[in-house]
């Protein structure tokens, strides 16, 4: 899938990482908390210019300052090693005025929080750029070896050649601080985005009770009068001479009536597979992995049935990788794995196929992303050109709840 | 064939009616016809039938109260013959009636398959002899799942494998594929040499043991 944070970079394959945007996102990340020493700064030429009483004096409404105005560049630089959104949490200020601003402020809780990260950010900072000077000095040092007077010839080149070697490593590890030192952040500057994800789930929900409906009435009312209907013509066949052209005419009509109704149950089971419903999803996967054209193996484990979206999803997912495996992979052989470890559920479809996919060329699993994103779900890929290709989703299932 | 005494369950009326109707052309009698998995129970009871045709999916739940229904019916009734219809088939589902045991026919079909009336009474005829039948859809999901030892068969014998989980006799399989019943021996003594399995006469013995391998 395409990363969307820092962290979330570091998992997709060594080319690909490298030669994205997010190494040196990560490092501008870094490089800019310089601005954090600019506080202390302040706060020595304060105390050496005004004396260190006056310093103390204004000390409090410069930390709840400082500390705002940190945390919204802090959600602002969050924006270079994380592409999802931050909101400001942060009502406006009931009436005009410093005073009312301040008011407002102090009894919001987003406004301590921020302040509390004030001093991690100070820490943090030191780290930042120590990381960043590291990343860049270390193999750039080893790069001038041939240029060092006091090395000879060959060790110069050697170390030249290790410091060519560490820039990928620094890549690595610039992006590995950055991101985790974004979501340190995050954790603490960017509000929940729960309600949003819940009215998310909710209308996924509707959709898919929805689908039950359409199913159900397509059931009850078109497949079963085509079934009767199609029992009519074959009995109306019985009473015609065979050969006559009335009994063609109806053999045609019974023929039409039969295909329109294998059409409708393969369009009935693609809005909702009942089997699903009935019996969880191991039963479905295997259902499904039946109808493949290639010859799929199904190893699903699972201690109980799962929450009804969580199932939905991972039946949706897994057949849509078993119709790309089978459209695309020229495999021979797939198995579809499935298991619950620590409240995650774990899915993998793995095929022995041509590799390559990329989901980024509109391969259908872009669109089951989002749909992952609902249940809190990951999908990861891993399809190198001449395969194998390998699948990997993994959705919260907490089983208690 | 003797007359066969036959109990219905199916909630629409139009297919209940329309079955009722194409049994007894057949020479079949109706004893029973009812729209619910609970009074199913009840009228075989009452009218102990030969074989009862019914529905996968009746009310009150509209999910798999056949199957649940066969189950139970089943349990009272060893010796009832059951042939069950649905809107789809699912290998799932199958192999849940397999297990049912075979002290009488069991019969696993799509409901299209009513269409062609006389394959569907002739399916009926033989599930009501003691006879299993499974959907060629639900074969073909069988068969799809890769097996090593599948992949030894011939195309040739794999589509015989086929119609034996379907639940047809030699003669059957010689029709369908044009071709004389030593042939058709032949191909069978080879798959079940490949795959491990005891030959038998029997041809439901045979059918049982084919599904069993096939569930895997």
């Amino acid at each position: 899938m395409l990363a969307r944070t820092a962290l979330e970079s570091l998992t997709r394959k060594p080319s690909a990482f490298l030669r994205s945007p997010w190494p040196w996102r990560s490092l501008a990340y870094l490089l800019s908390s310089a601005y954090l020493a600019l506080a202390p700064a302040a706060l020595a030429a304060l105390a050496y210019l005004y004396g260190l009483a006056v310093a103390c004096a204004v000390l409090p409404p410069l930390v709840v300052v400082s500390g705002l105005a940190a945390a919204r560049l802090e959600r602002a630089r969050l924006g270079l090693v994380d592409l999802r959104p931050t909101a400001d949490p942060h009502r406006p200020p009931e009436r005009p005025g410093v005073r009312a601003w301040f008011a407002t402020r102090l009894r919001e809780q987003a406004t301590w929080r921020e302040m509390a990260l004030l001093p991690v950010a100070m820490v943090m900072w030191f780290v930042d750029l120590g990381v960043a000077f590291q990343a860049i000095w270390l193999p750039l040092l080893l790069l001038s070896g041939p240029l060092q007077p006091t090395v000879d010839s060959p060790t110069g080149w050697l170390l030249a050649a290790g410091g060519l070697l560490l820039f990928p490593v620094a890549a690595y590890v610039v992006t590995a601080w950055a991101g985790t030192r974004a979501s340190i952040v995050r954790a603490v500057l960017a509000p929940d985005d729960t309600e949003v994800v819940r009215s998310r789930a909710r209308l996924v929900d509707a959709f898919e009770s929805e689908r039950r409906r359409i199913e159900r009435d397509l059931h009850d009312g078109a497949q079963q009068r085509l079934v009767s209907l199609t029992m009519k013509l074959g009995l109306a066949l019985l009473d015609l001479p065979p050969g006559s052209p009335a009994a063609v005419q109806i053999d045609q009509a019974h023929g039409e009536a039969k295909r329109a109704l294998a059409e409708l149950r393969e369009l009935i089971r693609g809005i909702h597979p009942h089997v699903l419903t009935d019996r969880g999803l191991p039963a479905a996967v295997l259902d499904v992995a039946g109808r493949s054209p290639v010859p799929v193996e199904v190893d699903i484990s699972l201690p109980a049935r799962l929450p009804g979206p969580i199932e939905v999803t991972a039946y949706y997912v897994t057949t849509e990788a078993l119709a790309n495996v089978a459209r695309h992979s020229a495999a021979n052989h797939c198995l579809v794995r499935g298991r619950l470890l620590d409240d995650t559920l774990v899915l993998q479809v793995e095929d022995d196929g041509v590799g390559g996919a990329d989901p980024a060329a509109g391969s259908g699993l872009s669109g089951l992303a989002d749909r992952l994103a609902v249940v809190d779900g990951v999908m990861t890929l891993s399809s190198p050109p001449g395969g194998p290709t390998s699948l990997r989703v993994e959705i919260p299932c907490p089983l208690s709840a | 064939m003797p007359p066969l005494r036959v109990a219905i369950a199916e909630d629409v009326v139009l297919l209940r009616e329309g079955l009722a109707g194409l049994l007894e052309r057949f020479g079949h009698q109706v004893v029973a016809s009812v729209g619910d998995a609970g009074a199913l129970l009840d009228a075989v009871r009452e009218h102990e039938p030969d074989i009862v045709v019914m529905d996968v999916r009746m009310p009150p739940d509209f999910t798999d109260e056949g199957v649940r229904a066969a189950l139970a019916l089943r349990a009272d009734r060893p010796r009832t013959a059951v042939l069950l219809l649905s809107q789809y088939v699912e290998q799932t589902y199958a192999a849940e009636l397999l297990d049912m045991g075979a002290d009488a026919g069991i019969g696993y079909l799509l409901k299209d398959r009513v269409g062609d009336v006389r394959d569907f009474v002739d399916a009926l005829e033989r599930v009501a002899a003691g006879g299993t039948i499974v959907d060629p859809e639900v074969v073909r999901q069988m068969l799809g799942r890769r097996r090593a030892p599948l992949a030894r068969l011939t195309p040739r014998e794999r589509e015989v494998l086929g119609l034996i989980a379907e639940g047809r006799s030699n003669a059957a399989i010689a029709r369908r594929l044009v071709v004389t019943e030593a042939a058709v021996s032949k191909h069978i003594a080879g798959i079940l040499a490949k795959l491990d399995l005891p030959p038998a006469e029997d041809d439901h013995r045979r059918v049982l043991a084919v599904l069993t391998y096939l569930r895997g």
